[in-house]
């Protein structure tokens, strides 16, 4: 068969993302639809350029959740004769109902590029957004106190983020993401502190704002420490006697540090915030009504700095994403076989100059998507400012 | 202002000690010291003759002792060889053992012996440092104008096509990745399959050489020409022309809404007058900060820049002894990247207060 022409390829490409294009024609449909009572998320319907980042984040997560329905081959199986295979070659001998094209090209081991990049979506979304909800969790729960009380425990919270700030992030990564260091079992002491901190996080919440109603602060608190100590104890030391939640010890390494290179960032943020917050007026009256140090801080500062705090969590993830591929570039913690695009990337360097497609296409997918977000958080401060 | 800088110096100096002290943790962990005994002695030892190494060459002491002795604080170890030849951290082939000092930490000028590339430490940074001041230096020449006029051109008027459009680009910039932005250069430019140079060799226009750029900087460590060093000094500032640019393009936009601005348009100036002599040295003050503050992401980028063109110099050094634990290679990597990082810190803050007259230290 002949190879495919460019315009075919994108064709071809742009038709295999047909439940993607779906997807977000029901989003987009249905949000503007209902944008004036969906607060902050409708409004960002009205901005050109976060309705743009909007679009381009959904598009990733949606090929994340369909990726099964978008390959076209397995992103592990190599093909005899697609070796380097330029984009849109025809397979040579297509099994029996097989798709018959390497869209983008082959890599050098002779796998679909096409297939490893949307696959590759997936394994950045998996980890991404959830390593930023823990560094939030950290970073809330450290900072609050350390902005409203200030004093000895700011001073030893602030050296300890400017310490691991001070840090290059790649010496950092290259000292923390060793089979070494999973040997020595400080990823899972690692983990074993910075889990507990949404555990920490939930059950102040709830005991500050319930402690007057007993029954339901009982149930709520319980709730929470059922839930996260079940999964704490699967996640951090893997002895979930269920088997629901595990981690390989390899991925908890990558997420621990990238975690932990995250959370001081977010510190700073939120002690910043707190201390321009916690001057304002509402904050006094909760003081003279007697309220407790944490129900102010989690109950009234903390909802009020939502929109800075939202903002910043978009382009964490972008920076999330940036650090995992960084990860990925220096072949650090994941497998080799993995298709995540910054591992891809580094396998498609090395024959950059030659077949420039292996490494282009997952380099142009981190970039698109790392842009998305930024473009989002600009688009959500430009609206949660008009307030 | 004496006193700040010196207690800032002092928490320089606190920092650098629980950094270094980190590092030299991380990187003397049992399995780091037991790949190391096999990869320096023979890879099958067994795990008897590894602990009859480690001991022979000073690693048996508890992680404090040995730290003192890479400081310099405490007095180098000494042991003797089944022969009886004295053996110690300061002992030097041909060097008396009258004459052998007691102390040989970094603080007596001794980095140590790099057991990647076989040569002193010392030797080994001073040449990579000097590689890669000259791709600082390129990126620090490209990066700081171009940001800055990118910042002033787009907040000079808030809102207009320019600023749209300039804004997006700088949006762009920053949401890619050094070690994206490289690969998606080299391939436009510096392959000859791909990109632009087929083009231009077709149509005649590019004669001699087969492509625009050099996709590796290898050469250019000898000899830096345009044609070898464009690729990655444009790779590492892209990321940071971005970042500057939208800091100078917020304090822009907010100078230019301030009240002397407009009484100088209403006194008649002309508007280009108006931003060269009113708003810019105003303006300029936050990014100032910005751009010292990007000196710890510019390492960042020169690991990656320096891997991905084969450039050898502090990144790529970094990288190497990283991936080969080279315990005091590393241990001099980090010492020099945590003073970059709070020497910086220490000079935007004081240059702050230079440029700002408004804020008063004590």
């Amino acid at each position: 068969m002949e190879p495919l022409s460019w315009g075919a390829i994108f064709a071809k490409a742009a038709m295999q993302f047909w439940p993607v294009w779906a997807a977000m024609l029901v989003t987009f449909f249905l949000s503007t639809a209902l944008k004036r009572r969906l607060g902050l998320y409708g409004k960002l319907f009205d901005s050109t350029v976060g309705m743009f980042g909007f679009g381009i984040v959904t598009f990733w997560v949606f090929t994340a959740v369909f990726a099964d329905q978008i390959i076209t081959h397995d992103p592990l199986a190599q093909l005899s004769g697609m070796k380097n295979a330029l984009p849109g070659m025809a397979v040579k001998s297509p099994a029996e109902g097989g798709y018959p094209f390497y869209l983008f090209g082959g890599d050098s081991l002779a796998r679909d590029v096409f297939s490893r990049m949307v696959m590759g979506a997936r394994d950045v979304l998996k980890i991404a957004p959830a390593a930023t909800v823990f560094a939030f969790m950290v970073g809330v729960t450290l900072g609050l106190p350390a902005g409203y009380f200030g004093g000895k425990l700011d001073t030893f919270l602030s050296f300890l983020a400017n310490l691991v700030l001070a840090f290059p992030v790649i010496l950092l990564f290259y000292l923390l993401v060793t089979p070494e260091i999973v040997q020595t079992g400080i990823p899972v002491i690692f983990a074993a502190i910075l889990f507990v901190f949404p555990i920490v996080f939930f059950t102040i919440l709830f005991n500050s704002r319930f402690h007057m109603n007993p029954a339901k602060r009982n149930l709520y608190v319980g709730l929470t420490l059922a839930l996260g100590l079940w999964a704490y104890s699967g996640l951090a030391f893997n002895a979930d006697p269920v088997g629901l939640f595990s981690m390989d010890p390899n991925l908890l390494n990558v997420f621990v540090s990238v975690v932990f290179v995250n959370s001081p960032g977010v510190f700073r943020i939120v002690r910043g915030l707190v201390m321009d917050i916690k001057a304002r007026d509402y904050v006094a009256a909760g003081q003279t009504r007697g309220e407790s140090s944490w129900y102010i801080m989690l109950w009234e500062i903390l909802p009020n700095a939502r929109g800075p705090l939202i903002v910043d969590f978009c382009l964490r993830i972008g920076y999330t994403t940036i650090l995992l591929g960084t990860l990925g570039f220096f072949g650090l913690g994941v497998s080799p076989e993995s298709p995540d695009w910054g591992s891809t990337i580094d396998d498609g360097r090395k024959l950059l100059a030659i077949f420039p497609h292996a490494a282009v296409v997952p380099a142009l997918a981190l970039m698109s998507l790392v842009l998305g977000l930024n473009l989002l958080a600009d688009g959500l401060r430009e609206e949660s400012l008009k307030d | 202002m004496l006193a700040f800088v010196l207690r800032r110096l002092g928490v320089m100096l606190l920092t650098a000690l629980a950094l270094t002290f980190i590092v030299f943790a991380l990187t003397n962990l049992q399995p780091n010291l037991e790949k190391l005994a096999k990869s320096e002695a023979s890879v099958r030892m067994s795990d008897d003759a590894v602990r009859a190494w480690l001991s022979e060459n000073g690693y048996s002491g508890t992680m404090i002792s040995r730290y003192g002795q890479w400081l310099g604080v405490l007095p180098g170890w000494t042991g003797a060889t089944a022969d009886g030849t004295a053996t110690g951290r300061c002992v030097e082939r041909g060097v008396a053992a009258e004459a052998t000092p007691r102390f040989c930490g970094i603080l007596q000028g001794d980095w140590g012996q790099s057991t990647v590339f076989k040569k002193p430490v010392l030797d080994m940074l001073g040449r990579a440092l000097g590689h890669t001041g000259w791709l600082m230096l390129a990126v620090m020449l490209v990066m700081v104008p171009t940001a800055l006029l990118i910042g002033v051109l787009a907040g000079m008027r808030e809102g207009s096509k320019t600023d749209r459009v300039l804004s997006t680009a700088a949006i762009a910039t920053t949401a890619t990745p050094e070690y994206v932005s490289g690969v998606i250069f080299i391939a436009l430019f510096a392959s000859a399959t791909a990109g632009i140079s087929p083009l231009l060799v077709e149509w005649g226009w590019l004669t001699g050489r087969k492509t625009l750029f050099q996709g590796t900087a290898t050469s250019a460590m000898d000899d830096i020409t345009f044609w070898n060093f464009a690729l990655p000094v444009m790779t590492i500032a892209l990321y940071g022309i971005g970042y500057i640019a939208r800091m100078t393009r917020a304090s822009m936009t907010e100078v230019m809404t301030q009240q002397y601005i407009r009484t100088a348009r209403l006194k008649g100036v002309g508007f280009g007058q108006v931003v060269m002599k009113h708003a810019l040295r105003n303006a300029l003050i936050a990014p100032f900060t910005v751009i010292m503050l990007q000196f710890p992401w510019l390492l960042n980028g020169v690991v990656i820049v320096e891997t991905l063109f084969n450039y050898k110099g502090f990144g790529w050094t970094l990288v190497q002894a990283a991936g080969n634990n080279d315990i005091d290679m590393l241990l001099a990597c980090s010492v020099v990247a945590v003073f970059v990082v709070l020497l910086t810190q220490l000079i935007s803050d004081i240059g702050y207060v230079f440029l700002n007259p408004r804020i008063r230290l004590s």
